[in-house]
């Protein structure tokens, strides 16, 4: 990476109020937040991957029963969970946008767009898992699958479903969260085209929520769907 | 503020600087200073090594006799807190929460570190962790071993492993943060002129530090807590029942955990060569081949961690390709310390504290390295594996190696931290007895572990009575050793002599500035015009 | 105690070497030790050396070096080349360790915490003991009824792990008579320091005479035939004509065609996963879900047995499986068991 010394002397300008005490100019405080939530997401990469590691292997061990789970998918709302979050991320842009041109209300109303966004994702998640509870399909809990061969290894699938949907849902959840921060700072003015890091940063993070879901919905939907 | 220091170091005004700033609770407890962040981990981290030490020689005691003087039960409860707070508590934490944390903006010329707020949550992440895990221990204990292997972890054990594994996986944040808080101050905030190839060596050793716990720690975040609803549901993805696979477990475990033995050693080989230079007032030998060697153990460790399942029926191949992986990765740390060694030639070497802690690093380091090479190489490691020899090749190279690195670098940099001197000859003798005690625990233990007796046995045949109980003694030696350093460092915040700014003669941006430092540590930024280690154009020593 | 401990000449400091294997990694340990020994001393001394030629005298500076390519690159390299000969050799004695020669007989172990349940082809049991012939390679068979064990023999230089799930293995071919140590190297539980046992080295003769004495239950196959009618396996698996699972005869270490279309080896690990999970793998031409699942329902042990039963339903089956290295008491066909004199150690029922 690109070598990034402090400028000599640097004069204070007013734009610079945002300036925490340790950093010598704003320009440096902004290459160290977006290379910080860069590095963030990285070991998020590697928190998924964790599971999507497991989820490869016993894939590749137990194709049939895998495939025979997405009969117990719903994809009608998987897909409109999907559509949400894409519509979520342009709303996020926007608001990143709105920032970037000092527009306070466009700012807030696009804030608020992601976060109603966010929140019909999570209820609709909330519908799927109350159907897998009723149907069964809540391994170690509440467990019963009908093509009784694959009882045992598809217990697997749903309890990766479970694990993968369930962190994504937290992260949904810790992304509302920072959203509603965002949107009462916005209200304080404290964003305008000199200093919407904050907003920029967040936006990276929903952002990687967002692809995270994009690689789960046909990993965990579509698999058994093929020709 | 800064200013005023200065001027008034000179008087009888005790100047200000960043421990007598402000007092009370709140102003520790609330601080954002890298330097009271790494004080407060350093209390944090001491308390944790003498509750894992005490476990170590409670068990020890246990091993005096053949059948064991404890149930079996309290013997396996002990190991395994023993394993889970010293890895996870102490060594992982010990030097880049500590040292590094204090010095690494200071050496790059940075009033601190990148994210100040995320440090300071880094240390509570670390309390909470460490809370659970005393949790779990004071409500009986959990009896897995630091490795919570399943389907043990999973299913038949009877203990606390949920609170203990939650401990774990918050503490592994607070070292996601540390590593994330370096890796970008390193990047961002050196000082004009500090090029990365006059970045003192510690700090390389830090950087690669930090991207191990960057790519590696979450692994062992989402695998403890794949084991933790394993274990909630009575069924999951390493459950053989329902077709899963134990050996994942250990898979993903060892992807986090082999790595992190770096994590635990790379820090310790930068103090080492701070060190090495000092007293032989020389500029490391080699030092790209130093630096870049610090990066080739931080790639290399991440592929190798199939060594650890040699034995688990992995194809003959896979076993293949990490044995000449794991011999691979010896050769950057034996780099280091023929470079270590070489810096002494020639230079003007004198025997202070810290020195004596880096001849028994590299002297033990040496052994625990050279003994690994018995375990990367396949057939002899079907012959030690899960033996006593594993115990004394990873205590060799973790409390040989990294014990002693972070006591000679407290030691070092102890002047700087808290202004005073320790005293001298209490100092080397303790580093004395911490020597002998170390190799009378140890030493026994290779061979212990080629007659096969095997690790984590609370009873064992008689005909092993005697190494046994020489280990026990050399324990307590240990132990005493331990003990001593705490007693004058703690004797010195008061009665020490005032250290002086250098009172090393060394070279470095934190020798440059007051002792102990101001909040923001420079009045300006430095401009840094020169390498690394000088000391052909540095003063003498004037303490 | 104290006297005792004071007696230095009990001291033992290196293992009896009690197998054939345990020569060759002996000599690599020891060639690891000399190396180790020779970089430990040089490093030693080069600091002793230099930390008192170069001590700091007052008026002597320190002469300033920056280093050097071609030493790195030697100290790299040499040591480098040194270990490639460490990978070379102990590589090549795993390999020979994971293959087990065709002759070898077949030994059953199956880990419980906390013991160690051996089943011989001749029906013989055992707990925490094993008895082998001198001379003979020994294959071990190993399945884990829990946790992971991990089968170590200390005199052998043999060691592998007992993941509960499927069929691990080792062997090796025992060399000297006499008792040695067999323990378990991974962390079980409470009273994993008491997974431990002997392992008996006998001469042939011996060894014949040990193992004429058991047999009271029949053999292994016997063993296995009871469980196979015991649990009605027999309504649907006819052993001649095609019922509605598949014919045994003839099966074991045959190809199998699967009804996705692959092909396998019908080996113990694959008979084993079809007693216990028979959807997992359906052969062609049959239905799933016509036999039950019997995982919960047979213990390793009874798996073993019936896996016996299933072989000795294959006569083409390579002697070496079936060990007929032995003499004829210990591969007595079904129904003649051969009664000389008692055992002379009772094994089951701890």
């Amino acid at each position: 990476m690109a070598d990034a010394t402090v400028p000599v002397s640097h004069e204070p300008t007013a734009e610079e109020t945002h300036l925490r005490h340790h950093f010598a100019n704003s320009a440096q405080q902004t290459d160290a937040s977006t290379l910080g939530m860069w590095t963030f997401l990285i070991t998020e990469v590697l928190f998924f991957g964790g599971m999507f590691m497991a989820y490869a292997i016993y894939r590749a061990t137990f194709p049939d029963a895998f495939a025979s789970t997405s009969e117990y998918m719903n994809v009608i709302l998987g897909g409109t969970n999907t559509a949400v979050l894409i519509c979520s991320s342009l709303t996020m842009v926007l608001a990143v946008r709105a920032a970037q041109l000092s527009s306070r209300k466009g700012l807030i109303l696009f804030l608020i767009l992601t976060m109603i966004f966010g929140t019909i994702f999570l209820v609709i998640k909330g519908f799927e898992y109350t159907d897998k509870w009723r149907e069964h399909l809540v391994p170690g809990f509440n467990f019963h699958y009908a093509p009784a061969q694959f009882e045992h290894n598809a217990q697997i699938l749903f309890f990766l479903y479970f694990c993968m949907t369930g962190m994504h849902a937290v992260h949904m959840i810790v992304g509302l969260g920072l959203l509603t921060f965002l949107i009462v700072q916005a209200q304080r003015r404290v964003f305008n085209a000199n200093y919407f890091a904050p907003v920029e940063m967040i936006g990276l993070y929903w952002h990687f929520v967002d692809i995270v879901w994009i690689f789960l919905f046909p990993l965990l939907y579509l698999i058994g769907h093929r020709t | 503020m800064a200013t005023l220091a200065h001027h008034s170091a000179e008087t009888e005004i005790e100047p200000v600087d960043y421990l007598n700033v402000e007092f009370g609770w709140k102003s520790w407890l609330l601080t954002t200073d890298h330097k009271r962040i790494a004080m407060l981990y350093l209390i944090s981290i001491t308390l944790m090594f003498f509750v894992g030490g005490a476990a170590a020689v409670a068990f020890r005691i246990n091993l005096l006799e053949p059948e064991g003087i404890f149930a079996p039960e309290t013997y396996n409860r002990l190991f395994s807190m023993h394993g889970i707070v010293m890895v996870f508590f102490f060594l992982v934490p010990s030097i880049p929460a500590t040292l590094a944390n204090f010095f690494i903006p200071i050496m790059i010329g940075a009033k601190d570190l990148a994210f100040p707020r995320v440090n300071l949550l880094s240390w509570y992440l670390y309390v909470i962790g460490a809370a659970f895990t005393m949790y779990a221990v004071l409500r009986g204990g959990v009896d897995t071993g630091w490795t919570f292997y399943t389907p043990y972890s999973s299913t038949y054990s009877n203990s606390y492993v949920l609170a203990a594994a939650f401990g774990v996986f918050t503490a592994g944040f607070s070292s996601i943060l540390t590593g994330l808080n370096f890796i970008v101050t390193v990047h961002k905030m050196r000082a004009p002129g500090m090029t990365w190839s006059r970045l003192p060596l510690f700090v390389w050793s830090n950087y690669a530090t930090g991207l191990i716990q960057v790519l590696g720690t979450p692994v062992l975040a989402i695998t403890l807590l794949l084991l933790a609803f394993e274990r909630i549901a009575k069924v999951g993805i390493f459950d053989p029942n329902i077709g899963g696979d134990p050996i994942l477990f250990q898979h993903l475990f060892w992807f986090y955990s082999h790595p992190a033995v770096y994590i635990m050693i790379l820090p310790g080989m930068g103090v080492i060569s701070e060190i090495m230079a000092c007293f032989s007032r020389k500029r490391v030998f080699g030092y790209n081949f130093v630096a870049f060697s610090s990066m080739a153990i931080a790639v290399l460790s991440f592929v190798v961690w199939g060594h650890h399942m040699f034995l688990t029926g992995e194809s003959m191949y896979t076993g293949i390709a990490f044995s000449i992986l794991s011999f691979l990765v010896a050769v950057p740390s034996a780099i280091k310390v023929f470079n270590w060694t070489a810096t002494m030639y020639k230079g003007s070497v004198s025997f202070d504290t810290p020195m004596l802690y880096a001849f028994g690093f590299i002297g033990l380091f040496t052994i625990g390295g050279l003994t690994g090479l018995f375990l990367a190489s396949l057939a002899t490691d079907v012959a030690t594996h899960g033996t006593y020899f594993i115990v004394a090749h990873f205590h060799y190279v973790m409390v040989g190696g990294m014990v002693m690195a972070f006591l000679g670098g407290v030691h070092f940099w102890w002047p700087k931290m808290t202004g005073r001197m320790y005293p001298e000859a209490w100092s080397k003798f303790a580093a004395l007895i911490i020597f002998l005690g170390f190799n009378l625990t140890f030493f026994p233990q290779f061979i212990l572990g080629y007659l096969g007796m095997p690790r984590r046995y609370h009873a064992y045949p008689p005909e092993f009575q005697m190494l046994n109980v020489l280990s026990t003694a050399g324990a307590s030696v240990l132990g005493i050793g331990y003990l001593i350093p705490i007693v004058y460092m703690l004797w010195s915040l008061k009665y020490g002599p005032k250290a002086g700014n250098n009172p090393w003669g060394a070279t470095g941006l934190e020798w440059k500035i007051q002792s102990p430092p101001t909040t923001f540590n420079f009045d300006e930024t430095p401009i840094v015009t020169e390498e690394a280690y000088n000391y052909g154009e540095a003063e003498g020593v004037h303490g | 105690m104290l006297a005792r401990l004071l007696f230095l000449a009990d001291l033992e400091l290196f293992p009896p070497a009690a197998s054939a294997q345990a020569g060759p990694i002996d000599d690599l340990y020891w060639f690891e030790v000399i190396v180790s020994a020779i970089m430990t001393v040089l490093i030693f001394a080069a600091i002793v050396l230099f930390a008192w030629k170069y001590r700091r005298r007052p008026g002597v500076e320190a002469v300033q070096i920056e280093g050097s390519t071609p030493l790195e690159l030697t100290w790299s390299i040499l040591p480098f080349l040194v270990m490639l000969v460490m990978f070379g050799w102990g590589a090549q004695l795993y390999f020979a360790a994971q293959q087990p020669p065709k002759d070898a007989m077949e030994i059953f172990v199956t880990g419980k915490q906390w013991m160690w349940k051996i089943q011989y082809p001749d029906g013989n049991r055992e707990i925490d003991e094993l008895h082998v012939p001198v001379g003979q390679p020994v294959k071990l068979t190993m399945a884990s009824e829990d946790v992971i064990h991990s089968f170590s023999i200390p005199a052998f230089r043999i060691r592998h792990d007992v993941v509960p799930g499927h069929y691990d293995s080792v062997w090796f071919t025992p060399t000297k008579p006499g008792r040695y140590h067999l323990f378990c190297t991974e962390y079980c539980g409470n009273q994993h320091a008491g997974m431990i046992g002997w392992v008996t080295v006998m001469d042939q003769r011996a060894y014949n005479n040990w193992a004429s004495g058991g047999g009271s239950q029949g053999t292994l196959a016997e063993q296995g035939e009871k469980l196979f009618q015991q649990f009605g396996c027999a309504t649907c698996h006819l052993l001649d004509q095609q019922g509605r699972c598949p014919v045994l005869r003839d099966l074991y270490n045959k190809p199998v065609q699967l009804s996705d279309g692959r092909t396998v080896l019908a080996d113990d690990a694959y008979l084993r996963e079809s007693i216990l999970e028979p959807n997992a793998k359906i052969v062609r031409g049959f239905e799933p879900n016509v036999m039950p699942n019997f995982r919960g329902q047979v213990s390793e042990e009874n798996v073993i047995q019936l896996i016996g039963y299933i072989k000795s339903l294959s006569p083409q089956t390579p002697a070496s499986q079936q060990g007929s290295q032995q003499p004829p008491v210990v591969l007595a066909p079904p129904g003649t068991p051969a009664k000389a004199s008692p055992k002379p150690k009772p094994a089951p029922g701890r």
